[in-house]
């Protein structure tokens, strides 16, 4: 994996302006997606970026590549039918983490059990940013946001770990701080061929560290470097605290892809015609 | 060589007319009295070469839809009154984006759970506005199973036309019947084809559809790269532009007259011993049924009523409503609802004459008894026999 040139990204964006907050994440997970196409030989014209509502979901309008920007929590399925009518197609499904977990987790759970080659990007920033700072799916026990202003009642999703209950077979998770790492992942879960899922660990100085932790983005990403332990360690049985959570490749297996699997219901289907 | 003719029921009709009108994607979700469309296509489309998949839901059904289509293959869904109201936020989706697709709704009673099994027409309205914010769609209304093949192609065909979702509103009772038809042959059928905008891939931002040249929308994987996007757009570019009230109006404006414009080629109508009638009977999908059979009771007695049906629901075909108005002196309005297209025939009648309507919710079909007691009372005069 290499870090490409600034002119050679810039070529596949069409706009290098967007509405994303001073200190947010967002920008160098839409770097890394461009660096692991690059990096892959992609065929531009194949790369299609599925996207669902929220901050994460505006990716669609910058990238250019085909883009789909579809309603909130929708983008899996979407992108399924895509996919599917068009095998062709390398498709990224970029989603937040309320997109993900919360109003699309039901496709989120059936996506992974189907096991459509596409590569679910999570961006992961505990908060929903484009409404202002609410709670969601992912947001911390005892956590504040403007609508857990006494304090998060709730428990956080862990999102690759319900990815991998429900079937994906390629997790993995990243952080914008070790970027090389995070464009790594990308394309190991591009390459993946069935369903894979890389959660981002973004941040959203703004309307999460703001009330929680630190403001200060350059502190946010530096917190990533202590949060993150390397999937090899906690394996090895490294200790873990709260705050902490495993990265890297968490759970690869080979399965039946759909795609292959209808391929055989289509066998079937005109064998039997008499 | 004529058509063979086969037995079949509604709602396999419409599976068939989906594969004649070249569908080639399905997502779905069971629901009564839907799901045989469902079932008759998991066995047909990968029987010629297509895709069936059967979704989590109806959201996911009609995003999946949209999603294939995007990619260039035709697709549709088909639903009931519940999955239909899931339905409705990609509907808007489609409408917005501008994607052909097909969803056929089989009306069933409602609200929520209501009569799953007893037809209903109480869809018509959500057909028309079920999605939030203001938007145009087609809805085409099939009485007779080779209807529901013959409407299906229809639908697929004013889709690709003009770039706009179009609902097939069947019911229980059409989509449940069973009728001898002879399916038209190929070779007999018009079915649009989906092609590429004839535009330069970097020129493609600079031109624009117009109401009277719809541009076709390149197919995801393209060379054009195309944005698609629910939030206003930019017509010209398709980027996404909401600080700006004209392109917002420019947008708004052009989504519903895209359908209205083409008002008279799209609506179709079918009037039935019209020819002096003093009273008309307006009705739709499987009541024009019990309509018809009325009209010619009524014919056979020497009284002049006729039939009005429309097979396309929306956009109203209101010519031939200001027709029927200045005929007759009443219009009587059968529908399995309470009025809900009575209140649009009255508004496009306009005092003309004099409406009636009569409306039933509980599952039970409006029978030719029924409209003849109807018709009794506007001839009270005549003797009946």
């Amino acid at each position: 994996m290499t870090r490409h040139a600034t002119v050679e990204i810039r070529e596949h964006l069409r706009s290098a302006k967007t509405l994303w907050c001073p200190g947010c994440t967002n920008g160098i997970v839409t770097r890394a997606m461009i660096d692991a196409y690059l990096s892959l030989g992609l065929d531009p014209e194949k790369v299609t970026v599925v996207a669902g509502i929220g901050c994460a979901g505006r990716i669609t309008a910058y990238l250019d590549y085909s883009t789909v920007h579809t309603a909130h929590g929708r983008a899996l399925a979407v992108a399924t039918g895509a996919k599917l009518a068009d095998p062709e197609l390398v498709v990224s499904v970029v989603m937040g983490d309320g997109d993900c977990a919360a109003i699309g987790g039901n496709h989120l759970i059936h996506a992974a059990r189907r096991n459509v080659d596409l590569t679910a990007i999570v961006f992961n920033n505990d908060i929903y940013g484009m409404t202002g700072g609410q709670a969601g799916p992912t947001t911390h026990e005892g956590d504040l946001s403007k609508t857990s202003p006494f304090g998060h009642p709730e428990p956080a999703f862990d999102i690759c770990e319900l990815a991998r209950a429900a079937g994906a077979t390629f997790v993995a998770r990243g952080t914008p701080y070790a970027y090389l790492k995070l464009v790594q992942l990308l394309a190991a879960g591009i390459v993946h061929k069935g369903f894979s899922l890389v959660e981002v660990m973004s941040n959203c100085p703004t309307y999460y560290g703001r009330f929680n932790r630190t403001p200060v983005p350059a502190e946010m990403l530096k917190l990533q470097q202590k949060q993150a332990v390397p999937v090899e360690k906690h394996k090895a049985g490294a200790p873990m605290t709260e705050e902490q959570f495993p990265v890297g490749v968490l759970h690869h297996v080979e399965r039946a892809e759909y795609l292959e699997a209808y391929e055989e219901v289509r066998r079937r289907a005109t064998g039997i015609k008499v | 060589m004529p058509a063979e003719r086969r037995l079949l029921q509604g709602n396999e009709a419409v599976a068939e007319g989906a594969i004649a009108a070249g569908a080639r994607f399905f997502a779905g979700y069971p629901i009564t009295p839907s799901t045989e469309i469902a079932e008759t296509l998991s066995r047909r489309m990968p029987e010629v070469g297509g895709t069936f998949i059967q979704m989590e839901d109806e959201i996911a059904s009609i995003a999946a839809v949209v999603g294939a289509s995007l990619a260039g293959v035709k697709s549709l869904t088909a639903t009931s009154g519940p999955g239909f109201s899931l339905m409705q936020e990609m509907i808007g989706y489609a409408a917005m984006t501008q994607v052909p697709c097909v969803i056929v709704d089989v009306m069933r009673g409602g609200p929520s759970t209501g009569l799953p099994t007893e037809p209903s027409q109480g869809d018509v309205m959500q057909a028309r506005w079920g999605t939030h914010g203001e938007h145009s769609v087609i809805v085409l209304v099939p009485s007779s199973v080779e209807e529901c093949f013959t409407l299906t192609v229809d639908a697929f065909n004013l889709s690709e036309q003009y770039r706009t979702p179009v609902i097939v509103l069947s019911d229980a009772m059409v989509g449940h019947m069973r009728e001898a038809v002879a399916l038209p042959l190929p070779e007999e059928l018009r079915v649009a084809e989906r092609s590429e905008p004839d535009v330069d891939p970097d020129e493609y931002d600079t031109v624009m559809s117009t109401l009277d040249n719809i541009l076709p929308r390149p197919d995801l994987g393209s060379r054009f790269r195309v944005h698609v996007t629910g939030l206003v757009y930019n017509r010209r570019s398709g980027v996404p532009e909401t600080g700006s009230p004209d392109v917002a109006q420019d947008l708004g404006r052009y989504l519903r007259e895209k359908i209205y414009h083409h008002r008279e080629a799209i609506v179709r109508v079918e009037e039935f011993m019209m020819e002096g009638a003093e009273v008309a009977v307006f009705a739709y999908g499987s009541v024009a049924r019990a309509a018809r059979a009325a009209v010619r009771w009524a014919r056979a007695q020497g009284v002049p009523v006729g039939l009005v049906r429309p097979i396309t629901l929306w956009p109203l075909p209101t010519a031939a409503v200001d027709h029927m108005a200045e005929q007759v002196r009443t219009v009587i309005v059968p529908e399995m609802n309470i009025r809900q297209i009575a209140w649009e025939v009255q508004a496009a009648v306009a005092g003309r004459a004099r409406v009636v309507d009569y409306g039933r919710v509980d599952g039970a079909l409006i029978t030719p008894e029924q409209i003849k007691d109807l018709v009794k009372k506007e001839f009270h005069y005549h003797r009946f026999s």
